[in-house]
């Protein structure tokens, strides 16, 4: 659409503007308050400079935690985008079967996180979990509260099941959108099934996709939640993710230098990856051309 | 290329279709000839798109068989049927290129690499798309992309036929004339079966050796151009095609004369009794306005210029009556209308009647 | 009638009588756990650490009493939809006018502010947390509903602009102009013209900010001690007080899925088209 300049449009935007602002910029200058100074507590801090930097880089915990959250999110999103595409693929496309699929599918993702930890915490057990009981009475080893790959194989499980759905009504959405005719040319063209996917519905599902990419790359790189009360970061520190160490480290431990050194960088980390999927998709919106008539 | 048969061919989009309502497309019989340009003419709804779905395959119908020169196609799906079709809004994988795009059905076809480089080298010349043979077709304008969607289809040497449904809904109207002509050209040049679907009979009948006017899932006539001007075969034919279209007339009908009200108009050949609705038709280009007492007096309601002709509409004992007169003539005070009783059509139940006693 | 065209389509049809499995087993896998929890909250404590049954085997409604008696646990609910709603409110209120800002002009920084608003979604509310604690402090905000609803504005706000936004592109600008030369005043137009034309886009924005707001955890009981207590902190703490009564704890969860339940039947219609966030 062709957009007018005008700077009174910054009146609208003032409201958003002062209510973000206040509860973005005033906590992040606190923030980076904390991460130039120290304190022996009674409130008296003195200038402590880039330290806390050097400190957070220089140590292993923090790099076991970033190695441990970049592992995560990328299992995260290999697993979940191409299941959530081939499961919208197989979706009906119109009946009275799409509300029903919709609604079921979309329940994971309104689930508290928290509850959904406690749901796979008891899921699991081998006491009174349906999984635990299941595995055990298979002759199965399985113990995520003692076993580091177990942990980590429950925890990837617990994501797809609370996550994978967004990506399926991300692509279905584009799915859905395609005209008709695409499919009949294409019969008509002599193409094949996959074919058909690849140059029909995998363009057509690019921008939601990309949607998709961000929005579960941000949230499994900021998660928290789930794993914290599922496992609590361990067994040891097997699943001591970096907000879970943070929180640790702040709230726990009251080390606010380093914590908010750390807040620092994580935040910079996620700013910097996410810019990187912005330029992608803004990019793409530039180069795709007037919005075409069969849109 | 190959005739195509129809043979008590009809569909119906329920499951259990019950009356001849519940049938999209009536029952129809008809033969297309190869090589031969065709025109589906009908307004929104007819069934037109229906019978050209039929006829490539994306449609199974309910009843009937179609048939490619001997061979029965009915249950053979699109990709078997070496059928090409051009949609009302363009296709066009966007993120191949221009030439990718016409190689594709080639492609998918395992022709040869050599074949299909020399193929789609001739379709770019022919398609005046040579400069743009690289660049990703999501680019293009509506009317490069509906010659693609064209080009996909012609660069098939072997197709039995080639379907459009509506292809210049989204193009430019002065783009409209040149693709036009184009496929004239290209007609000419390949001789393919071609049979165009629209609902403009400007489109139809500028493009087409014969054209056939559906109306409410049914056929109404096949014929040239001249033919549905001059003997329309259904009322609807006749106020579809022509601008303004046929006037049409309730009328009691008498040997050779048809009453109209108290006035008595007659008729070039004797009918005999018809029971049913009868109607009269007359062309506004054949009715003209005078003095002659022998004429019908009419109320003039309203004169239209179109700049080398004018339309004047008129009442007649109630009904309207419209006709064309040349630019310079004037419209008398108390006209009175003749009709050229030559050009008279009688309809029974908007059907022509055709044969006279 | 040829062989080929036989064949070929029946193995169409054999195809796609096979295509609902998928679909079919992703939706077991998701009804299980939840399906698990539920039998659960129909068990006595006694009866899920004792025997291990598909169904409960003597039905009780004693964990849903005791959570619906004790105020504790129902005040939880109440503190909870009190500032998902006072969020989702607020949100929708200011997101309105700034999303008609950046779908219909172009001004001054407008990339870049659109930009930063969203890096407020990427930021992990582990990094805000304890600046949040203090700066509500300072307030005396601590333990209030508004408190967690502005809170939660910090990544609810910039989603339901960017939601809005795309919805409102797809209304043309000559409604707008239309709307101007009939006389209408700026906001006579945007409640009495726009609001109703972009109202889906209203609705998902809403409920994108009513899910994000009610699934938080870590912000909400940062910021809260007894009186604003959400549910969620309400269960955490539960668990490792009271020793876990897994009975009331299952009976807690199914209570909270049920809200989000209720709120995605309503929307069911427009779903697909709002997590695609109007962009298709």
């Amino acid at each position: 659409m062709e957009k007018t300049f005008n700077n009174k449009a910054w009146f609208l935007v003032l409201p958003v503007f002062f209510l973000v602002a206040i509860s973005a910029i005033i906590p992040l200058m606190t923030v980076v308050n904390y991460s130039v100074q120290d304190t022996f507590g009674n409130n008296q801090f003195f200038w402590a400079g880039t330290e806390w930097f050097r400190e957070v880089l220089h140590s292993s915990r923090f790099y076991d935690a970033l190695l441990k959250n970049l592992a995560f999110s990328a299992i995260i999103l290999l697993i979940q985008i191409p299941l959530g595409i081939s499961i919208a693929l197989t979706m009906p496309k119109k009946g009275i079967w799409v509300p029903v699929c919709l609604v079921l599918m979309a329940l994971p993702l309104l689930i508290p996180w928290n509850v959904v930890g406690t749901i796979w915490q008891v899921f699991g057990r081998a006491d009174i979990g349906l999984l635990g009981y299941t595995l055990a009475n298979l002759g199965i080893d399985y113990n995520y509260a003692n076993n580091a790959v177990d942990a980590w194989i429950t925890i990837i499980v617990m994501d797809v099941w609370h996550w994978t759905s967004l990506v399926v009504l991300l692509s279905y959405a584009g799915l859905v959108s395609i005209p008709e005719a695409y499919y009949q040319a294409a019969r008509i063209d002599g193409a094949s099934r996959w074919k058909v996917f690849r140059y029909i519905q995998l363009p057509k599902m690019n921008r939601v996709l990309l949607i998709a990419v961000l929005l579960r790359f941000m949230d499994s790189f900021m998660v928290y939640t789930e794993p914290f009360v599922l496992t609590g970061g361990g067994p040891g520190n097997s699943t001591t993710f970096l907000s879970i160490d943070l929180v640790k480290m702040a709230i726990g431990q009251f080390d606010l230098g380093p914590a908010a050194a750390m807040s620092i960088i994580y935040f910079l980390i996620v700013l910097l990856v996410s810019w990187a999927f912005y330029t992608v998709m803004t990019n793409y919106d530039a180069d795709a051309p007037e919005k075409g008539v069969q849109d | 290329m190959a005739k195509i048969t129809l043979e008590n061919l009809a569909h119906s989009y329920m499951p259990f279709p019950k009356s001849d309502a519940d049938f999209a497309l009536k029952e129809i019989n008809h033969v297309w000839d190869d090589g031969g340009a065709y025109a589906l003419l009908g307004p929104s709804g007819c069934g037109k798109t229906t019978l050209l779905n039929i006829i490539s395959g994306l449609l199974v119908p309910s009843k009937g068989n179609i048939l490619f020169n001997e061979q029965n196609v009915t249950q053979l799906q699109p990709q078997h049927r070496d059928i090409a079709q051009v949609f009302q809004f363009p296709v066009i994988y966007d993120t191949m290129t221009v030439a990718e795009n016409l190689a594709f059905p080639l492609v998918n076809r395992k022709v040869a690499k050599s074949e299909i480089d020399q193929r789609v080298s001739e379709m770019l010349e022919i398609l005046e798309l040579g400069s743009k043979a690289n660049s990703k077709a999501r680019g293009l304008t509506a009317d490069e992309k509906q010659k693609i969607s064209l080009g996909r289809g012609l660069v098939r040497h072997d197709v039995n036929a080639i379907l459009f449904d509506e292809p210049l809904t989204v193009i430019d109207p002065h783009m409209k004339w040149q693709l036009r002509t184009k496929l004239k050209e290209l007609h000419r040049q390949f001789e393919h079966t071609m049979i165009y679907v629209t609902h403009d009979q400007t489109e139809a009948l500028t493009f087409a050796d014969k054209v056939v006017v559906m109306y409410e899932g049914e056929v109404v006539q096949i014929g040239t151009p001249e033919e549905l001007f001059d003997e329309p075969a259904h009322t609807f034919v006749g106020y579809f095609i022509g601008s303004p279209g046929m006037n049409v007339l309730t009328a009691d009908l008498q040997k050779n004369q048809a009453k109209l009200g108290s006035h008595v108009i007659e008729l070039g050949k004797s009918y005999p009794d018809l029971d049913g609705t009868i109607e009269l038709g007359i062309r506004p280009e054949f009715v003209s306005l005078g003095n002659d007492p022998l004429g019908v007096p009419v109320q003039v309601t309203a004169v239209e210029d179109i700049g080398r002709y004018k339309i004047v509409r008129t009442q007649l004992e109630g009904q309207a009556l419209d006709a064309v007169i040349p630019e310079g003539q004037s419209v008398p005070a108390e006209p009175r209308a003749i009709l050229d009783k030559s050009r008279i059509n009688i309809y029974r139940d908007s059907h022509l009647v055709r044969e006279g006693v | 009638m040829s062989t080929t065209s036989l064949t070929s389509g029946m193995r169409t049809t054999r195809g796609a009588n096979f295509k609902w499995l998928v679909p079919t087993l992703y939706i077991i896998f998701l009804l299980l756990p939840i399906y698990w929890l539920v039998n659960m909250s129909f068990k006595t404590n006694q009866e899920i650490l004792s025997t291990f049954s598909l169904f409960p085997e003597a039905p009780t409604l004693a964990n849903y009493a005791v959570i619906l008696t004790d105020p504790s646990w129902y005040n939880g609910y109440i503190n909870s939809m009190i500032y998902v709603v006072l969020n989702t409110v607020i949100t929708i209120l200011v997101a309105l006018p700034a999303a008609y800002a950046f779908s219909r002009y172009r001004f001054l920084g407008d990339k870049h502010l659109f930009f930063w608003l969203l890096t407020n979604r990427m930021a992990p509310p582990a990094v805000f947390a304890l600046p949040f604690f203090q700066l509500y402090s300072a307030f005396g905000l601590i333990d209030t509903h508004i408190a967690v609803a502005l809170a939660h504005c910090l990544f609810n706000v910039p989603l339901a602009v960017w939601i809005l936004e795309g919805f409102m592109s797809g209304v043309p600008k000559e409604i707008d102009e239309t709307a101007y030369i009939d006389g209408y005043s700026f906001p006579r137009f945007f409640v009495k013209i726009f609001m109703p034309l972009t109202a889906s886009g209203i609705g998902v924005a809403a409920f994108f900010c009513f899910m994000f707001s009610w699934v938080e955890l870590l912000l909400a009981r940062t910021l809260t001690v007894t009186d604003a207590k959400p549910i969620t902190a309400t269960m955490t703490r539960t668990v490792s007080a009271s020793g876990l009564d897994w009975g009331v704890l299952a009976a807690a969860g199914v209570l909270t899925i049920i809200p989000g339940a209720l709120v995605i039947y309503f929307v069911r219609n427009y779903i697909a088209k709002g997590f695609a966030l109007g962009r298709v």
